[in-house]
C-alpha cells in the first residue's frame, strides 16, 4: 500500500516538477506560433490591432465565417523584394558561417590546446565580448568604419590609402558586424568538442609517421564535426533574421529579411504581411533547425 | 603550439577587443566630433547621470532583467532536473526542442510571434490588458529559460549521484535531499544562469520592441532610437559602463563555478 502510495507521490512530484517550463514554453513558445499562422491570413485594416478578424459570427445563419486569405503569401512571391531578401539573408548566413568556421576553428582549437590552467582565462576572454550589448558592441563598429573612423585615419596615416574609403553602409560592413557579433557563437560548441578528444590518438598518428596536417585531417576534424555542426547552426540560423547589423551597418542595397519584416510591422503597420514573411522564415529555417536539435540530443546521449 | 595556432588565438583577440577599446577610448573624448581627440574628459558621464530619460530606461531594464532572470532560472532549473534525473519520459523529445529551440529561433520571430499572442489573448480572454514591463518580463522569461538550460544542464550531469543516494537512504524525501544536497552543490552554476539571463534581458533589443507598450521604454530600445540618428558622445560613456558591468558580472559568474569545480 505505502509502495503504491510512494509510486503515485514520486510521479506527482515529477509532474510537478516538469509541468511548469513544460507549459510555458509550449504556452509562450509554441502556441504564439499559430497566431502568426492565424493573421498571415488576415488581412491589414486601420484600427487597433491593424488586421481583419479571420472568424466573423453570421447572427442569420447561427454560424462562424472563416475567411482564409491568401494574398500575403502571393503578394511575398510576386514582388521581388521579399525574394531577394531571403536570398540575401541566406547568402550572408551562409558566407558569414563559412568565414566564423575558418577563423574560429583554430582560435578554438588553440584555446582547447593551451595549458589547462590558462584555458578558464582564455574561455573568460571570449565570453567577455559576448556577455555585453551586441547593439553597443555593432555601434562601436560604426565608430571604426565611418569616413573620419578610427580605420580610416589609421590606413591614411599609414600612407596605405590617399582617401577615406567608404566603409560603412556597405556589404563589407555587414560581414564584419556578422561574423564579429556571431563569432563567439562558433568558438564556443568547437571547443567543447576539441577539448574532449583523446591526444594520445594524436601521439599514435605520430608516432606512426603521419605528418601534422594528416594527422588534423584525419583525426582532429572528424572527431570535431559534432562541434562543427553544432556551431554553424549556432550561427547560420539567428542570422537569417537578423535585424540590428543590417540596420546599423549595411547600406540601402544589402537585404535582409530581419529588416524587411520590422520595416513591414513598425514602419508600413502592415502586421498580415510581416506575419506571412515569418511564417515563410520559419519555414525555410526548420530543416537547419532539426539538424542543430538532434545534434544537442546526440551529444546529450 | 604551432606558430599558425598562436597568430589565430592573438589575432581572434584581437577582433573581438579592438572595437570595445575604441569604443571606451571615445567616451573619453571631451570632442563632440568623434574623429578629432579634443582631450580627456569624463564630461559625457556627467551628461548621462544628468539625463532623466536614460536613468529611467535603465531603472526599466534594471526591473525587467531582474524579474525575466530570476523567472527564467526557476523554469530552468525545473527543466534540467526533468532532462538529467527523469530519464526517458513521454514527450521528452518535444520538451527537449521547446527547452533547446529559442537558442537559434530568430529574435524577429520570437518577438512578433509573442505580441500577437498578447494582442489574441486579450481579444480573447481581456488578459495581459495592454502592453508593458509584464509582457517584456514574460518574453525576455521565455527566451532566456533556453540559456540557463544550457549552464545548468551539464552541472546536473556530472554532478556526484551518490550524495543524493547517501542522503536518501538516511531516509530524507526527494524534495529535501533536494533542497538540502542537490541545491547547494549546483548553487554556482545556478548563480552563472541567472547572471546570463539577466545579461541578455537587459540587452534585449528586438523582442523587447515588439512587445513593449507606451511607458515601457527599455535601455536598448533608447540607445537604438538614439544612435539610429547619430553618434552621441553619451553613449559612448553609457556602452563603456554598460562593458565594465558586464565584466564584472563575467568574472563574478566565472568566480562562482571556479569555486565549485575546485
Amino acid at each position: 500500500m505505502s509502495a503504491v502510495l510512494h509510486q503515485i507521490q514520486g510521479r506527482m512530484g515529477k509532474l510537478f516538477v516538469l509541468l511548469p517550463p513544460y507549459l510555458w514554453m509550449i504556452l509562450f513558445f509554441l502556441l504564439p506560433f499559430g497566431f502568426v499562422l492565424k493573421i498571415s491570413f488576415s488581412e491589414a485594416i486601420i484600427a487597433s490591432p491593424p488586421f481583419a478578424p479571420l472568424f466573423e459570427f453570421d447572427p442569420d445563419e447561427g454560424i462562424l465565417n472563416g475567411i482564409f486569405r491568401i494574398f500575403n503569401y502571393q503578394y511575398i512571391f510576386e514582388d521581388s523584394l521579399y525574394l531577394n531578401a531571403y536570398l540575401g539573408s541566406a547568402k550572408i548566413a551562409t558566407v558569414s558561417t563559412i568565414i566564423c568556421l575558418i577563423i574560429g576553428y583554430p582560435f578554438a582549437l588553440a584555446i582547447a590546446r593551451s595549458p589547462k590552467s590558462k584555458q578558464g582565462f582564455l574561455l573568460m576572454a571570449l565570453m567577455l565580448p559576448f556577455w555585453t550589448s551586441l547593439l553597443i558592441r555593432v555601434y562601436a563598429w560604426i565608430g571604426i568604419l565611418r569616413q573620419d573612423g578610427v580605420l580610416n585615419n589609421i590606413l591614411l596615416w599609414v600612407g596605405v590609402i590617399d582617401e577615406p574609403l567608404i566603409l560603412l553602409q556597405t556589404t563589407f560592413a555587414t560581414y564584419v558586424g556578422v561574423v564579429y557579433a556571431y563569432l563567439p557563437f562558433m568558438v564556443l560548441p568547437l571547443y567543447a568538442t576539441l577539448e574532449k578528444q583523446d591526444l594520445t590518438l594524436l601521439e599514435a598518428s605520430r608516432d606512426l609517421g603521419a605528418s601534422p596536417i594528416r594527422s588534423f585531417f584525419d583525426i582532429t576534424l572528424p572527431l570535431s564535426i559534432p562541434g562543427v555542426i553544432s556551431g554553424c547552426m549556432l550561427v547560420f540560423i539567428p542570422v537569417i533574421g537578423e535585424f540590428v547589423i543590417p540596420t546599423l551597418l549595411s547600406g540601402e542595397s544589402t537585404l535582409m529579411i530581419g529588416r524587411v519584416l520590422w520595416t513591414e510591422f513598425f514602419n508600413n503597420r502592415d502586421w498580415p504581411v510581416a506575419s506571412a514573411v515569418a511564417i515563410i522564415m520559419l519555414l525555410v529555417l526548420i530543416i537547419p533547425i532539426i539538424i542543430f536539435q538532434n545534434q544537442q540530443a546526440k551529444q546529450e546521449g | 603550439m604551432p606558430r599558425f595556432l598562436k597568430f589565430s588565438l592573438w589575432a581572434g583577440f584581437a577582433f573581438l577587443y579592438a572595437p570595445i577599446f575604441v569604443l571606451i577610448g571615445y567616451s573619453f573624448n571631451a570632442s563632440r566630433r568623434g574623429s578629432v581627440w579634443g582631450g580627456f574628459s569624463t564630461h559625457w558621464y556627467g551628461e548621462l547621470f544628468r539625463d532623466e530619460q536614460i536613468l529611467n530606461a535603465a531603472w526599466i531594464s534594471l526591473k525587467i532583467g531582474v524579474l525575466s532572470a530570476t523567472g527564467a532560472t526557476i523554469l530552468g532549473l525545473l527543466g534540467a532536473v526533468a532532462m538529467v534525473r527523469f530519464g526517458k519520459f513521454r514527450g521528452r523529445t518535444l520538451f527537449a526542442g521547446l527547452m533547446s529551440a529559442p537558442l537559434v529561433m530568430p529574435e524577429v520571430i520570437t518577438g512578433i510571434s509573442l505580441l500577437l499572442l498578447f494582442i489574441s489573448a486579450e481579444q480573447l480572454i481581456g488578459w495581459p490588458a495592454g502592453r508593458g514591463l509584464l509582457t517584456i518580463t514574460i518574453a525576455h522569461i521565455t527566451f532566456c529559460t533556453a540559456f540557463v538550460l544550457v549552464v545548468l544542464q551539464p552541472r546536473m550531469a556530472s554532478m556526484e549521484r551518490s550524495l543524493e543516494e547517501a542522503s536518501r537512504d538516511l531516509g530524507a524525501g526527494p524534495v529535501t535531499t533536494f533542497f538540502l544536497v542537490t541545491l547547494p552543490v549546483i548553487a554556482p552554476a545556478i548563480v552563472s544562469g541567472w547572471l546570463l539571463a539577466f545579461i541578455l534581458s537587459f540587452d534585449d533589443l528586438v523582442i523587447a520592441s515588439f512587445t513593449a507598450g507606451p511607458g515601457s521604454t527599455t535601455l536598448p530600445m533608447l540607445i537604438f532610437s538614439k544612435i539610429k540618428i547619430a553618434v552621441s558622445p553619451d553613449i559612448n560613456a553609457l556602452a563603456t559602463i554598460i562593458i565594465l558591468v558586464a565584466a564584472l558580472g563575467l568574472v563574478a559568474a566565472m568566480f562562482f563555478s571556479r569555486r565549485q569545480s575546485d
